[in-house]
């Protein structure tokens, strides 16, 4: 027993290491400045923190607009998949249709092409549909990254909710659309959220369809690449610190939606 | 008036007949239930009335009014499902009043009727509860009352207690009878434990394979089942079946001479209460395999014509295995079947 507790709970604490660690780290170099990033060995706990570094980085021009591309990006993306992912999973989910198996297929299949082969085409096509350097333009692309994953964990989602309870509201005197938005979204809320939250860290840690589908408006990540190049390491740590943290903080805020599950260990 | 017309209906599914043309007519504030096997498509029939299913062809009518083609939330009536699908993100006052407020009644008149069918259901207690926090029973009440509350004028209950325990079922489907005669509402109860639909219904309606087979009151279905297949379903036990053979218009049981009405091959349908022990000479022979006391009585399974029996004996009787016993029919109780169609044979007072 005390055994099966001990590797239980070196297995937790292996798995916290292996995402605390790194971000640890990036968080050390972010605050620690020159000298305990050049330092070696490395301390877990250095002897002067400043956020001197995270300043200057803030400070750098154009950090600030690229962020709120980034974010407009990355929340158009999230409302473009669920907008046309959580239908598609609700189809796959409820109707028996021709086709549907491999409509499952096809939509994996979105992923098969990278999107370098695709760059190219797609910068073209942008150009000329006046989409290019646009923050609507990349969030297309993203969505297009997203999507396969929203369709299917929606499809999923929808069919863990029994038939019933749609039907029951039905009887009791709603249309069908009422009766989505007034039982199964309530009862598919958390994994909603879950589809939300991975489009959008999708489309927020993508650099290469973003970087080459704009110039001015870059996304955070996009513009990062091409001035973190040429900055010192402790200013690319800091940089790289700087993109973690919203994606973490975005997960920890809707965290409690991801594990709720009605009637078990709501609120 | 809400008086149901069921008038060929039909449904198929690809190749699959689930219903083969079925015409039922139940009336205002009647019970009814749909009895019959898994498949024989009396929950189909049911959600086709309910409008969750579409029908191949047919109509319904509620109250005069064809309702076919409408969608559910416009046929006025309400519905209990299986698994009761109370929905789990909403508290019990929410849920009863779940239909109230789809169809746009106002606060008093809301209020009003989700204490009046709480009070009904005994649920007051529990109004601000989530169903998560609710056993199976008290969730079964709450659906209930959340079909009430609407007052419907048809109420159609999909086998409401089959996932309760059995002490439960039985305290429920006493409360459920009492409920429903005082509410008055038409209802159509779908289930396959024939005890339940004995207890409840006004009037049974067997279905099999897609047909109903007989469609009579509880004493009626059971005690002239119109085929076979109603005899050996209604009833525990069920109806003994022995096929005999004809002698010049009489048919030849043990030391009984039975006067039997015209047919190919007869089977004679007997219920395992209807059966007297007598003296040898008057009776025909049973040999005891199993004695099951049931407490009120003693269930005997034996052979007698190399057919299996079962037969309902007075609780002290302790007939041991093996032991041969006696038995005659009481008069008028014995039922004629014809074996190739397996319908009964009309008889005068047999």
């Amino acid at each position: 027993m005390t055994v099966r507790r001990g590797i239980f709970l070196s297995g937790v604490a292996m798995l916290c290491a292996w995402t605390l660690v790194p971000i640890w780290l990036v968080a050390l170099g972010a605050v620690g400045g020159r000298d305990v990033v050049n330092a070696w060995p490395k301390t877990f706990f250095p002897s002067s923190t400043s956020l001197a570094t995270l300043r200057a980085f803030l400070d750098v021009q154009g950090v600030w607009s690229a962020t709120l591309v980034s974010v407009e990006v990355a929340l158009l993306c999230m409302a473009f998949s669920l907008l046309l992912g959580a239908p598609a999973g609700y189809a796959l989910a409820r109707y028996n249709f021709r086709g549907a198996t491999t409509y499952r297929l096809l939509i994996l299949l979105t992923r098969a092409f990278p999107v370098g082969i695709l760059a190219l085409p797609l910068a073209v096509t942008f150009i000329h549909l006046g989409l290019y350097d646009r923050p609507l333009g990349v969030a297309l692309i993203h969505t297009a990254l997203a999507l396969p994953f929203a369709v299917l964990v929606s499809a999923s989602l929808f069919q863990a909710i029994p038939r019933e309870f749609e039907e029951a509201a039905w009887v009791f005197g709603c249309s069908r659309l009422r009766a989505f938005l007034r039982v199964v979204l309530p009862l598919a809320l958390p994994g909603v959220a879950a589809i939300a939250i991975f489009a959008f860290v999708i489309s927020w840690n993508e650099v290469f369809a973003a970087a080459v589908l704009t110039v001015r408006h870059r996304t955070l990540t996009a513009y990062l690449l091409t001035v973190l190049a040429e900055s010192p390491l402790h200013v690319q740590f800091a940089g790289g610190f700087v993109l973690i943290v919203p994606s973490v903080v975005f997960i920890f805020l809707v965290r409690k939606h991801l594990f709720a599950m009605w009637g078990i260990a709501n609120r | 008036m809400a008086d149901i017309l069921i008038d060929s209906i039909a449904k198929t599914f690809g190749h699959t007949v689930a219903l083969e043309r079925v015409d039922l007519r139940i009336a205002d504030g009647e019970f009814l239930a749909l009895l019959g096997p898994s498949g024989c498509g009396k929950t189909t029939l049911l959600r086709i009335i309910a409008g969750l299913e579409t029908q191949s062809s047919g109509r319904v009518l509620i109250g005069g009014r064809d309702i076919s083609g409408l969608p559910p939330r416009r046929r006025g009536l309400a519905m209990v499902f299986q698994n009761y699908a109370v929905f789990p993100h909403m508290t019990v006052r929410d849920n009863v009043a779940f239909g109230l407020r789809m169809t746009g009644a106002d606060a008093a008149r809301m209020a009003r009727q989700v204490e009046s069918a709480a009070a009904l259901l005994q649920i007051g207690p529990y109004l601000d509860r989530y169903p998560g926090q609710l056993s199976g029973g008290q969730r079964q009440r709450v659906a209930v009352a959340r079909a009430l509350a609407v007052e419907p004028a048809v109420l159609l209950m999909d086998e409401p207690l089959s996932n309760l325990d059995a002490l439960l079922r039985l305290e429920m489907r006493a409360e459920l009878k009492s409920v429903l005669r005082a509410a008055g509402t038409t209802t159509i109860y779908v289930t396959h434990d024939q005890t339940e639909a004995m207890g409840l219904s006004d009037r049974i309606a067997v279905l099999h394979a897609g047909r109903i087979e007989q469609i009579g009151t509880p004493a009626d279905i059971y005690d002239h089942p119109a085929t076979m297949f109603v005899g050996g379903f209604v009833g525990s036990p069920p109806m003994n079946f022995l096929s005999l053979p004809r002698h010049g218009g009489v048919v030849q049981l043990g030391a009984l001479t039975l006067p039997a009405p015209s047919a190919e091959k007869l089977v004679l349908g007997i219920r395992g209460e209807d059966l007297q022990e007598c003296a040898a000479d008057s009776g025909f022979p049973f040999v005891v395999q199993v004695a099951e006391p049931m407490g009120s009585h003693i269930l005997l399974t034996g052979l007698a014509f190399e057919h299996r029996l079962r037969v309902v004996a007075p609780a002290d009787r302790q007939p041991t295995s093996g032991e041969v016993m006696h038995f005659r029919p009481l008069p008028g109780r014995i039922r004629w079947m014809d074996a190739a169609t397996g319908v009964a044979i009309a008889t005068a007072a047999a």
